[in-house]
């Protein structure tokens, strides 16, 4: 009854929230007396394997397929449910991003099992997995439990669990498919990938610098993204920003946008609307810069400063520029 | 030729939630479309107005679930389902989409199934996916654009936006899709769409209509309670200073010293 980690990994790189879910893993294989078995799917995956070792995997299961080359639904569910039926794990975890939310319900739902998605908290009691997730726009927690028997399902949120420091002394066994062609392989096909490359991503992104109404326009986020640049940071938006087209909808932080937990957030000329907390306050330092003192992101913040984010984002920038150039 | 819409109420956003000490739920009564499934509906009624399609809406749940249909009618999709039963109640993503499913393949010639890209209430998107695999159809989430569907030829091809960039990916129909904010603008309901919706008929299907049985209606999960968020600790340290420069000094000092940076 091992406990298993889908590890997603994108053109032979890992996505880091899957080390994440493989620390989770590593505690409650020990907790169960078991082991960590890390299932990966692509071409070229070799480099990966290695990896999944050092962050916590006793044993590998690979298929390396031509066909597996890019996450699709159908081929990758029908691979992930026929190897959790052979081998019946307790417990199947993987990062919820948006493959994977696809992938384990998708598996979930082959099995008649149980799925957790989006979690922040994950606990083992008595066997059974025991999940706290943000609900109703992230305004609280939700308490939810496995309650059928069989293998137990969860996605979990990025940046919501700690990876372990990497081991490169680990290493382990590694069992490859050789027959990987599964149902419906061919119904859907990848014409055309327009890779975001040079830009960090929102969800995965440990500084987040977020423009909002108060910016102006199209051109007042040029401030934001230089400041965005020093640090190294992902670009957000409020919904009024992205709302008046100032700003493609792939920035959006907030209910109806992306939910993100960076260890600082820097919101400029951002109210702070309700549905705007809800993407963002779980990250761990939270910084407001607006001309309005009663804006209620100020409610949240750590760090306020009072005044037009024209004159204190290039301030900033220059400031960091110095102490970190 | 069909396309189904899937849909149900949510809490108002802009709602207050607050937790009793018995980690009971409250939110006040105001319920919406959930946010996302502006954009579903919207898009079916595009595709009818496109094409020689029928667009139908479903929503799960009790008596108050109606409003959504109701606004689904009134934008101008064809018909409205209702699919519920006392014992769907507790439903978890496996019920949800046993009981989608079986409705879809009772209206039968559905080549399209659209929903939002998640529910705001339970903030998930898993009853979508399992929707798709009990229908045995693919699933194309997160789609940005229908670029092209052709319901004769049974294909359509749509945009993606995943984490890496975004993806032109093409299928066979039926298929189901999920859609995130950026397909469409969302069509209001004229007057008349509204009085015609008020009128309209709205037939309810449970598990005898849709043949589910009880193992079909067994929850996998279970929500045992809610709890508030923690409190952000402090309050805001406002950093003052004579000009812009001074102050950014200032903060950066203290985000160091945070070791944030």
């Amino acid at each position: 009854m091992s406990v298993f980690v889908w590890v997603e990994q994108f053109e032979g790189t890992p996505i880091s929230a899957s080390w994440e879910a493989l620390g989770l893993a590593r505690q409650f294989a020990d907790q169960l007396g078991s082991t960590v078995t890390a299932l990966m799917f692509g071409q070229n995956v070799d480099s990966v394997v290695q990896s999944a070792f050092h962050y916590g995997a006793d044993a590998v299961i690979k298929a390396d397929d031509r066909s597996l080359q890019y996450y699709r639904f159908s081929p990758y569910v029908a691979l992930l449910a026929k190897i959790v039926q052979e081998h019946n794990p307790a417990i199947v975890l993987a990062a919820a991003t948006t493959s994977g939310r696809e992938l384990l319900a998708g598996a979930a739902a082959d099995l008649n099992a149980g799925i957790l998605t989006d979690v922040t908290d994950l606990s083992l009691e008595n066997g059974k997995l025991k999940a706290v997730r943000p609900v109703l726009g992230g305004k609280v927690l939700s308490v939810e439990v496995m309650a059928g028997d069989g293998p137990q399902f969860a996605t979990l949120r990025n940046r919501a669990f700690k990876a372990l420091e990497p081991d490169t002394s680990r290493t382990g066994t590694v069992t490859t498919l050789t027959s990987t062609a599964t149902e419906n392989d061919a119904d859907t096909q990848i014409e055309g990938f327009q890779k975001t490359t040079g830009k960090v991503s929102l969800s995965d992104a440990t500084i987040i610098v977020s423009g909002g109404r108060g910016v102006g326009g199209p051109e007042g986020f040029g401030p934001v993204r230089e400041l965005a640049e020093v640090l190294g940071a992902a670009v957000g938006a409020s919904r009024a920003a992205v709302d008046a087209g100032w700003i493609p909808y792939e920035h959006q932080v907030g209910q109806t946008g992306k939910v993100v937990s960076p260890d600082l957030y820097i919101a400029c000329g951002i109210s702070g609307a309700i549905q705007h907390q809800a993407g963002m306050r779980t990250a761990k330092v939270i910084v407001a810069i607006n001309k309005d003192p009663e804006a209620p992101i100020f409610k949240l913040a750590q760090y306020g400063i009072i005044g037009d984010v024209f004159e204190v984002l290039p301030a900033l920038t220059q400031a960091f520029r110095q102490r970190l150039g | 030729m069909h396309v189904v819409v899937v849909t149900k109420n949510t809490p108002d956003t802009e709602a207050a939630v607050t937790v009793d000490a018995a980690g009971n739920v409250s939110w006040g009564d105001k319920l919406v479309v959930n946010p996302w499934d502006e954009y579903a509906i919207t898009e079916a009624v595009l595709l009818k107005g496109a094409h020689n399609v029928q667009a139908t809406i479903l929503a799960v749940g009790p008596e108050e679930h109606q409003e959504s249909l109701k606004h689904g009618l009134a934008i101008g999709c064809d018909q409205a389902i209702r699919i519920w039963h006392d014992s769907l109640a507790g439903y978890d993503s496996l019920v949800y989409a046993n009981a989608v499913a079986a409705a879809i393949r009772k209206l039968g010639d559905v080549d399209l199934v659209i929903f939002g890209k998640e529910l705001a209430d339970i903030a998930s998107d898993a009853h979508i996916y399992q929707t798709a695999r009990k229908l045995g159809w693919t699933m194309l989430g997160f789609v940005a654009r229908i670029e092209a569907v052709d319901f004769g030829g049974k294909t359509i091809r749509v945009t993606r936006l995943v984490e890496q960039g975004t993806q032109i990916v093409s299928s066979r129909l039926p298929a189901v899709i999920s859609v995130v904010k950026d397909i469409n603008e969302p069509k209001y309901p004229t007057f008349i769409g509204i009085r015609k919706a008020a009128k309209a008929e709205i037939p309810v299907w449970g598990p005898a209509e849709l043949g589910l049985d009880a193992a079909n209606l067994t929850p996998r999960t279970r929500v045992v309670g809610y709890q508030n968020l923690p409190k952000r600790e402090g309050t805001v340290q406002i950093i003052e200073g004579a000009t812009a420069q001074e102050k950014a000094a200032t903060l950066v000092e203290k985000l160091l010293q945070e070791k944030v940076i």
